[in-house]
C-alpha cells in the first residue's frame, strides 16, 4: 500500500506547520501555483506506521549479515550517529561564521589530519560526497596536473577489466579516454598489457588495490614505476582500504592520488544508497590542486581555506563543505577505535574473510583465485554448478535471503563467470560465519536435490522474484491518482 | 576491541581452519618493503563515555544563534518523527536496494518519493537523489548537452546561487562544455527577458532558470522559458522546493513547461548541519528520462502478479554501461531522501503551503520592519519569496560581527559574491522565527546602526 493510499481530501497533521498565517503576501497573481500539490494527507500516526512498516521490508546491518562484497557492510556505532546529531551541531547553518563553528571545525580538522597520517599522503580534502565523486575530483586533479604544466597531450586514463564501473565513467566525465586493460590468471592487473598500453598519452592509471577480485596486486609497486616513467600519475581507489588500513599506506605504494570511502571503511552508514564521503588525498604535487573548503588550524584557532589560499584549486564540487555530518560520524568512529583499533579492522576483516573462504571452500564451493589469500573479500564461481544444473549465482543469492541473509555481490567481477563477491567485515562473529555457511551448504544440497525451488527464490521475500523487463518497458516511475 | 567480536578461541579456530599460524602470515602477500609502521597519526582509543564528553564539549563550544541566513540552506521546522524513523537501523545500515525482493521497504519509499517530487516540480519523473543542489544543476547541464546534441553551451543567469555556479563550471569545463554567465538587472534583480537577445546569436543547450533567484527575487520564469524554447535551447529550472507550495511549478513554466527541474532538497526535513548531507532533487519531462543520471525507481509486479519496485533503466548507469553511462554517479543520498518523504507526508500539501506561506510573510515583515531604519533600504524592487537583499548605510561585515555578539546571525554578507552590490545583506525568516525574534532583530539593528 502506497502512502498516498492512507490520504483523505483536507486531512491535515496539525502540530506540523503554522497554525496562524500571517495575511501579508507580495507574491503577484502570475506567479501562484494553480495546479494541486500531490503529496498525501495522511495522519500523523498512520505516516508513522507507514514508514515504519516499510523499514521492516529491508534487509539492513543492523537485521542481517550483510556480506555485499565490496561494500564493506560493518557495524555502524549508534553512538556516532547520535553524537553528530547533536542540536548544536545540526542547526548550525553553513554559511554561519566561522567562530560559531570552532567546535564543528576542530573534528574536521582532525580528521583531515588522521586521514593523512595513515594514507601517507602530503594533503587530504573532505569535499566529496560519494565515491564516484572522490574519483571525479581525483581525476581532474590529475588533468590540472598535466595542463599546468603545459601537457595537452595526455587524453587516456588507464583502468583494469575488473575496476568499479564508476572508474571507466569517471574517466568519461572528465574528459578522458578509457583504455581498459585485462586481468592475468592470477587475478593481477597483465603487467605487460599495462607497458603496453602507457605512453605519452597517459595521463594516469586508476587502480583498486586489493583489487576487486579480493586478491592483493602484487606488482604494485612495478606498476607505478612503469606508469611514472610513462610521466602519468598513479590513482588510488580506496573502496577496498579496510583490507590493508594500518598494513600499507597508499602514499607508500607510490599513488599521487586517493579517495577512501568514509561509508566503508569509516562505519559511516549506508542509509539504503548514501550518503556517502569520499575524501581525496594527495602527494605533494598535487596538492595546489585540492578542491576546497579545507580546513586550517591556525594558533588555537581553526580557519577554511578558500581559493584566495589555493588559486590552483580545481574548484568547489559541492555548495559547501561536502557530507559534513557523515564526516563527523567517521571522526568520532575513528576516536572510537584509536590506534589499535584501527590497526584491528583489516586484520580481523582479512581473517574473517580467509575462514569464510576456506570454510566455503571446505563445503565444495569453487572459489574463483584458490591459490591466492583473500583479502577482506574473496569469490566464489558457480560456473560449474550453472552449467551441470542450470541454477545461477543469481538464484543462489536469492535463496540466501529465503535463509535470512543478505546475498553478496552478483555478477561482479564482469570477468569472473556466475560470481559471488563475499565481504563479511570484521564485525562479524565466528556464529554467525558458520551458520551462514551452514546456510550455503543447505544450499548446495537443494540446488542438487530441488533445482526447480532454487531457480524460484526467494520465497520467503515481501515480494518474490519482481519483473525487470516489464519494469523497464511499462515504464512507471511515479503514483498518479485514479482519474 | 572496539566494534571486534573475536575471543583468543575463535582466533585459534579460525586460524586452524584457514592453516595460517598468525594473523599476520594472512598478509603474506603483501611485499614485505611495503609493510608501513604503526598508525601513530591516531590518537589512543575512547570509550563511549569519554567521546560522548569530547563532542559535547565541542557542540556547546559551538552553541546556539538565532539564524537569519539563508542563501541556499534554510532553517525549518522539523517533525520529531522524520528523524526518528529515517535513523532506525533498517533505513540507517541498509545499502544501495541492489537484491529487490530484500530491499522493498527503501524501494518503495523511493518510488514515492519520486512521485511526490514529480508532482511537486510540475514535471512527469523524478530520479531517486543528486548529491546536492549544486551538483544536480551541473549534471542538469551534461543531460541537456546530451539531450541537444548540437550546443554545447549552457546559458547560466548570475542570479543563480555563485557556488552553483561555480560548481557548474568545474564539472563542465572537463567536457569542453562553455558556459556563458547573464547579467542581471541591478534595479530589479532580475534577468531581464530582453536582455537575452544579444545571447541569441550562437546556438545554445539550455538556459537555466532560477526561482526564488539567489536574491530570493522572483524571476520571470514564463518569458524565460518561452524564450529558451523559441531559441531551441532546454530549460533548466532551478527551484526551492517549499516554495514549489506557492509557486508555480518548472512543468507549468511558460506554454510547454520547463523540460529539467533541479535543486536543494535540504528544506524538505533536513537539518542545517554546517552544509550537508543534503541532497539534490532531479526531475524532468518524460522524453528525456533515458538522459537522466541517477537511481531510477519503478513498480513492477512479481512471480505471482504482486506489486514490487526494482531499480529500472539501469543501462543508463555506470555499473552496466562503464565508460557509456550518462553519469558516475552511484551512491547517491538515499538516507536524505528517506527524511524528506516521511517530511512530506507529515506536513503534506496544506501543511508544506503554509510553511511557504508564513516563511514569505515573516520576511516580508522582517523586511518592512528593518527598512524603517534609517539609511536601510532593499537592494533590488522585484517580489521576493523567503529571502531580500537589503542595502546598509554602513559595511555589512561590522553590523553582522555587532549583531552576532547579541546572538544573532543577521544574514548573509554578499559582498563577497556581489561586490558592485555594495554594503548588500541577505536576509531571511522562515516560519521558524516569532515575531518577538523579527522585533528584537529590528531593535538591535536599529541600536547598531544609531
Amino acid at each position: 500500500m502506497l502512502i498516498f493510499e492512507h490520504s483523505r481530501k483536507g486531512r491535515r497533521n496539525y502540530s506540523q506547520s503554522p497554525e496562524k498565517i500571517a495575511s501579508k503576501s507580495a507574491i503577484p497573481k502570475n506567479f501562484l501555483r494553480k495546479s494541486p500539490v500531490l503529496l498525501p494527507e495522511a495522519s500523523e500516526m498512520d505516516t508513522v506506521r507507514h514508514y515504519t512498516r516499510l523499514s521492516q521490508k529491508n534487509f539492513s546491518i543492523d537485521t542481517e549479515f550483510y556480506p555485499l562484497g565490496s561494500c564493506t557492510m560493518k557495524y555502524n556505532p549508534r553512538a556516532c550517529n547520535s553524537l553528530a546529531m547533536l542540536p548544536q551541531f545540526l542547526s548550525r547553518h553553513p554559511l554561519a561564521p566561522e567562530d560559531t563553528g570552532q567546535g564543528f571545525m576542530a573534528c574536521l580538522y582532525e580528521l583531515q589530519e588522521i586521514l593523512k597520517s595513515i594514507t601517507g599522503m602530503a594533503g587530504v580534502s573532505l569535499t566529496p560526497m560519494a565515491g564516484a565523486q572522490g574519483e571525479l575530483i581525483g581525476v581532474m586533479m590529475i588533468r590540472a596536473y598535466h595542463e599546468a604544466r603545459g601537457d595537452f597531450e595526455r587524453t587516456e586514463i588507464i583502468v583494469p577489466d575488473a575496476a568499479h564501473g564508476t572508474n571507466p565513467a569517471t574517466a568519461v566525465m572528465c574528459g578522458f579516454k578509457v583504455v581498459e586493460i585485462p586481468t592475468d590468471k592470477e587475478g593481477n592487473v597483465d603487467l605487460a598489457a599495462l607497458k603496453a598500453a602507457v605512453g605519452p598519452k597517459t595521463a594516469g592509471l586508476m587502480l583498486t588495490n586489493p583489487s576487486t577480485l579480493g586478491v592483493f596486486e602484487k606488482n604494485v609497486a612495478e606498476m607505478s614505476r612503469v606508469v611514472h616513467e610513462a610521466g602519468g600519475l598513479l590513482y588510488y581507489d580506496g573502496a577496498n582500504l579496510n583490507a590493508v588500513l594500518g598494513k600499507v599506506k597508499p602514499g607508500d605504494m607510490g599513488f599521487d592520488v586517493i579517495h577512501i570511502n568514509l561509508h566503508k571503511t569509516f562505519s559511516t552508514p549506508h542509509g539504503g544508497g548514501g550518503p556517502g564521503s569520499a575524501p581525496v588525498g594527495v602527494a605533494e604535487r598535487l596538492l595546489p590542486f585540492l578542491p576546497v573548503p579545507n580546513v586550517a588550524k591556525e594558533g588555537d584557532r581553526y580557519r577554511w581555506l578558500t581559493e584566495k589560499d589555493r588559486p590552483q584549486t580545481i574548484g568547489r564540487l559541492s555548495a559547501h563543505m561536502g557530507n559534513a555530518g557523515v564526516l563527523l560520524r567517521a571522526y568520532i568512529y575513528v576516536r572510537l577505535l584509536g590506534m589499535h583499533g584501527m590497526h584491528r579492522i583489516a586484520e580481523f576483516a582479512t581473517l574473517n574473510a580467509n575462514y569464510l573462504m576456506a570454510e566455503l571452500a571446505k563445503a565444495g564451493f569453487e572459489i574463483a583465485y584458490p591459490t591466492r589469500r583473500a583479502s577482506h573479500e574473496f569469490i566464489v564461481t558457480l560456473k560449474e554448478i550453472k552449467d551441470r544444473t542450470g541454477v545461477t549465482a543469481m538464484n543462489l543469492a536469492k535463496r540466501l535471503l529465503d535463509k535470512g541473509y543478505h546475498a553478496p555481490t552478483t555478477y561482479f567481477p564482469l570477468l569472473v563467470p556466475e560470481c559471488l563477491l563475499i565481504e563479511p567485515a570484521e564485525t562479524e562473529s565466528k556464529e554467525t560465519l558458520d551458520a551462514f555457511v551452514q546456510s550455503m551448504k543447505e544450499i548446495l544440497q537443494e540446488i542438487e536435490t530441488q533445482p526447480d525451488m532454487m531457480k524460484g527464490a526467494p520465497h520467503t521475500m515481501p515480494v518474490r522474484k519482481l519483473d525487470d523487463v516489464k519494469a523497464a518497458r511499462e515504464l512507471d516511475l511515479a503514483w498518479k491518482p485514479a482519474s | 576491541m572496539p566494534f571486534i567480536p573475536h575471543t583468543e578461541e575463535d582466533v585459534a579456530e579460525m586460524l586452524d581452519s584457514i592453516g595460517a599460524k598468525t594473523i599476520e602470515e594472512l598478509f603474506d602477500e603483501i611485499p614485505k618493503e611495503l609493510i608501513s609502521g604503526k598508525l601513530t597519526g591516531v590518537p589512543a582509543g575512547l570509550s563511549e563515555m569519554e567521546i560522548t564528553r569530547l563532542m559535547m564539549e565541542r557542540a556547546n563550544k559551538d552553541g546556539f544563534y538565532q539564524n537569519f541566513i539563508g542563501a541556499g540552506a534554510y532553517e525549518h521546522h522539523i517533525p520529531a518523527a522524520v528523524w526518528q524513523i529515517t535513523t532506525r537501523g533498517e533505513f540507517y545500515s541498509s545499502y544501495t536496494p541492489y537484491q529487490a525482493e530484500a530491499s522493498q521497504g527503501t524501494l518503495q519509499l523511493l518510488y514515492e518519493y519520486q512521485s511526490m517530487m514529480a508532482s511537486l516540480t510540475g514535471m512527469d519523473v523524478s530520479n531517486a537523489s543528486m548529491y546536492d543542489g549544486a551538483t544536480a544543476l551541473a549534471e542538469a547541464a551534461l543531460m541537456a548537452v546530451r539531450a541537444h546534441k548540437t550546443s554545447r553551451r549552457i546559458l547560466i543567469p548570475k542570479t543563480v546561487h555563485p557556488v552553483y555556479r561555480q560548481v557548474v563550471q568545474a564539472i563542465v569545463s572537463n567536457q569542453k562544455i562553455e558556459v556563458v554567465e547573464i547579467p542581471f538587472d541591478v534595479k530589479t534583480g532580475q534577468v531581464l527577458p530582453e536582455s537575452l537577445s544579444k545571447f541569441s546569436q550562437e546556438e545554445c543547450a539550455a538556459l537555466v532558470i532560477p526561482q526564488p533567484n539567489f536574491f530570493g527575487v522572483l524571476e520571470q520564469v514564463d518569458e524565460l522559458t518561452d524564450w529558451a524554447h523559441k531559441h531551441n535551447a532546454l530549460a533548466i529550472g532551478v527551484v526551492n522546493p517549499t516554495a514549489l507550495a506557492l509557486l508555480n511549478p518548472p512543468g507549468e513554466w511558460g506554454e510547454k513547461g520547463a523540460d529539467i527541474a533541479v535543486g536543494e532538497g535540504q528544506p524538505l526535513g533536513i537539518p542545517l548541519s554546517s552544509g550537508g548531507p543534503y541532497f539534490g532533487f532531479m526531475a524532468c519531462k518524460n522524453d528525456l528520462v533515458r538522459q537522466m543520471p541517477g537511481r531510477i525507481i519503478g513498480r513492477t509486479t512479481d512471480l505471482d502478479n504482486k506489486e514490487g519496485f526494482v531499480l529500472t533503466l539501469q543501462a543508463r548507469e555506470q555499473h552496466i554501461r562503464r565508460s557509456k553511462a550518462t553519469s558516475n554517479i552511484c551512491t547517491n543520498q538515499g538516507l536524505m531522501v528517506t527524511a524528506a518523504t516521511i517530511y512530506m507526508s507529515l506536513v503534506g500539501p496544506e501543511g508544506l503551503r503554509r510553511v511557504a506561506a508564513q516563511s514569505h510573510a515573516n520576511t516580508l515583515e522582517l523586511v518592512e520592519q528593518l527598512e524603517s531604519i534609517a539609511g536601510v533600504k532593499r537592494t533590488f524592487s522585484a517580489p521576493s519569496f523567503h529571502e531580500t537583499a537589503l542595502t546598509l548605510p554602513t559595511t555589512t561585515t561590522d553590523v553582522l560581527s555587532k549583531l552576532k555578539q547579541h546572538g544573532i546571525l543577521g544574514g548573509l554578507d554578499l559582498h563577497g559574491y556581489y561586490p558592485e552590490l555594495g554594503n548588500a545583506l541577505l536576509v531571511c525568516a522562515t516560519e521558524t522565527k516569532t515575531s518577538a525574534d523579527l522585533q528584537n532583530y529590528a531593535q538591535m539593528l536599529k541600536q547598531l546602526l544609531s
